[in-house]
């Protein structure tokens, strides 16, 4: 590196804090898909998770196998799936959506669903089934009694939202592929600081790197007083 | 316990003693970091001729394949022994300034334009290349640029730059990304794109598209081999770097580059003489 490290920095925070269009448009497109996929799978997954946790049906123990390991595949491995999906000759090729960025939250939705899903099946499972039954024999709607539940449950289903959040915020591989990192358009946090680095233009870099530590900061420290608060009691 | 101990002992040592010759195995003297450009990888060039000169020499090279200006960068920074690229500009200044020495041209093959094989610009039939690019902008079709500060998108804005076109029309998509995605995104959108021939011809059976504008001296491409400073970075490999350089100005290697050819189609020319 002929570059100091301190230069970089320095060139870093200044990109960021001159409100840099190039960067700020980035962060956006960022944001904006990620919340977009996320606020779509949102409820589904919840209501899936409590399902699974509540109801025997046949193909339930399948389902619930199978969202476990939809987990834990690799985003390149989604990003290829939905890429064949959207690719011109493929299925769902007449939307046109491969490298626009309906594209790219269509890919984020099937990274987070199964995180969101497994995550509130767990929160659901930890609770005891007569909370929910007596709510709905006090005369509560099924809705009115999720909500209760829910309620009772806004820890543990807070943190399965900023994990499904924060792994669809960081991955690389599906919004490259799918997206295609098309500059103001579908370049997001995690596929710019791939080309920056790759053209070996390490200050942009380190501006959108820094953006994720201050976010991971702020939402560990958040999460962090969370699971303080929702310690059990001691025994 | 002790058997247990001295067993353990055993084999840590044989572990330790193992792994060390591994490493040895490859000594670093052996091995030549090769910066160079996707075109050159992405073609298989590299893949059919580099063999023949590893066992020749019995180096062993390592080639990190990016775009013409990371390359120049890794070799600036002393992070590869030799480097090889298509963009003259960039190289002159890379020599000049002190980083590169000896730079020999080996070879050349040219950019070509493509399109839809329906040409919505109109631009088969242009007197040269800018007047092709010209029709792009003014009739706002979609153009996919890699964005990448690759040897092929300098060599675009240069195009764009003669054209006297801000390249920010409506249709212009830049995607840093190296060559075959930009090809198979072009296809995608039934775009146009500036490419070079080998990448193309590579892909060209994945790909609906066809070329829509060639020729001229403005879409030739040069490639040049470049050794890295040796007062700058002493601790590099330069003996093997120049073996390679002189291996590849070699006759042999000249008509090995001549001879290489995709779906029957030749596509380096050997230039040194």
């Amino acid at each position: 590196m002929n570059e100091g490290w301190l230069a970089l920095l320095q060139q870093a925070f200044s990109l960021l804090l001159s409100l840099d269009p190039d960067v700020w448009s980035i962060i956006s497109v960022s944001f904006s898909v990620s919340f977009a996929a996320l606020l779509i799978t949102l409820i589904p997954s919840i209501v899936l998770g409590f399902l699974l946790a509540s109801y025997q049906f046949p193909g339930r123990w399948f389902v619930t196998n199978i969202v476990q390991t939809l987990q834990s595949i690799p985003t390149v491995v989604i990003g290829l799936l939905a890429y064949l999906l959207l690719t011109r000759n493929g299925p769902m090729g007449d939307l046109r959506w491969l490298f626009t960025q309906q594209g790219m939250i269509l890919g984020q939705m099937m990274i987070c669903a199964p995180v969101l899903i497994a995550l509130s099946q767990a929160a659901f499972s930890s609770i005891d089934r007569r909370a929910w039954e007596t709510a709905r024999t006090l005369g509560a709607s099924w809705q009115r009694a999720i909500w209760t539940v829910c309620r009772e449950l806004r820890v543990p289903l807070l943190l399965a939202i900023i994990a499904s959040f924060s792994r669809i915020l960081t991955e690389v591989g599906c919004s490259m592929m799918v997206g295609g990192n098309i500059l103001h358009h579908t370049r997001n946090i995690p596929t710019a600081i791939a080309l920056e680095t790759s053209k070996g233009d390490f200050a942009q870099a380190i501006a959108l790197g820094l953006v994720l530590l201050i976010l991971a900061i702020v939402i560990n420290f958040a999460v962090g007083s969370l699971r303080g608060k929702a310690m059990p009691r001691s025994q | 316990m002790f058997n247990l101990k001295s067993g353990l002992t055993t084999v840590l040592s044989v572990a330790l003693l193992s792994s060390t010759m591994m490493s040895a195995t490859v000594n670093a003297a052996e091995v030549i970091k090769l910066a160079t450009t996707t075109s050159t990888d992405n073609s298989g060039l590299l893949r059919a001729i580099l063999p023949t000169f590893e066992a020749e020499s019995g180096y062993q090279v390592q080639v990190i394949a990016t775009g013409t200006g990371k390359a120049l960068k890794l070799a600036r920074q002393g992070d590869v022994d030799v480097v090889m690229t298509h963009a003259p500009a960039a190289e002159a200044k890379f020599v000049n300034e002190g980083y590169g020495t000896t730079p020999r041209g080996i070879m050349e093959n040219d950019f070509v334009v493509l399109g839809p094989k329906a040409d919505p610009a109109k631009m088969s039939g242009s007197k040269d290349v800018v007047e092709a690019f010209k029709k792009i902008a003014t009739t706002e079709n979609t153009f996919i640029s890699r964005g990448d500060n690759s040897g092929t998108n300098m060599k675009e804005l240069a195009i764009w730059k003669q054209a006297s076109v801000t390249p920010d029309f409506s249709g212009y998509t830049s995607i840093g990304q190296g060559m075959g995605k930009t090809l198979l995104m072009a296809n995608e959108k039934q775009a146009y794109t500036l490419t070079d021939r080998g990448t193309f011809v590579a892909y060209k059976a994945k790909l609906d598209l066809t070329i829509t504008f060639e020729g001229g001296e403005q879409l030739a491409n040069p490639y040049q081999i470049m050794l890295i400073n040796a007062e700058k970075y002493p601790d590099l490999n330069h003996q093997g770097a120049k073996a390679l350089s002189d291996w590849f100005i070699s006759p042999k290697a000249q008509q090995m580059i001549n001879d290489f050819k995709v779906q029957g189609e030749q596509l380096f020319k050997a230039t040194y003489n």
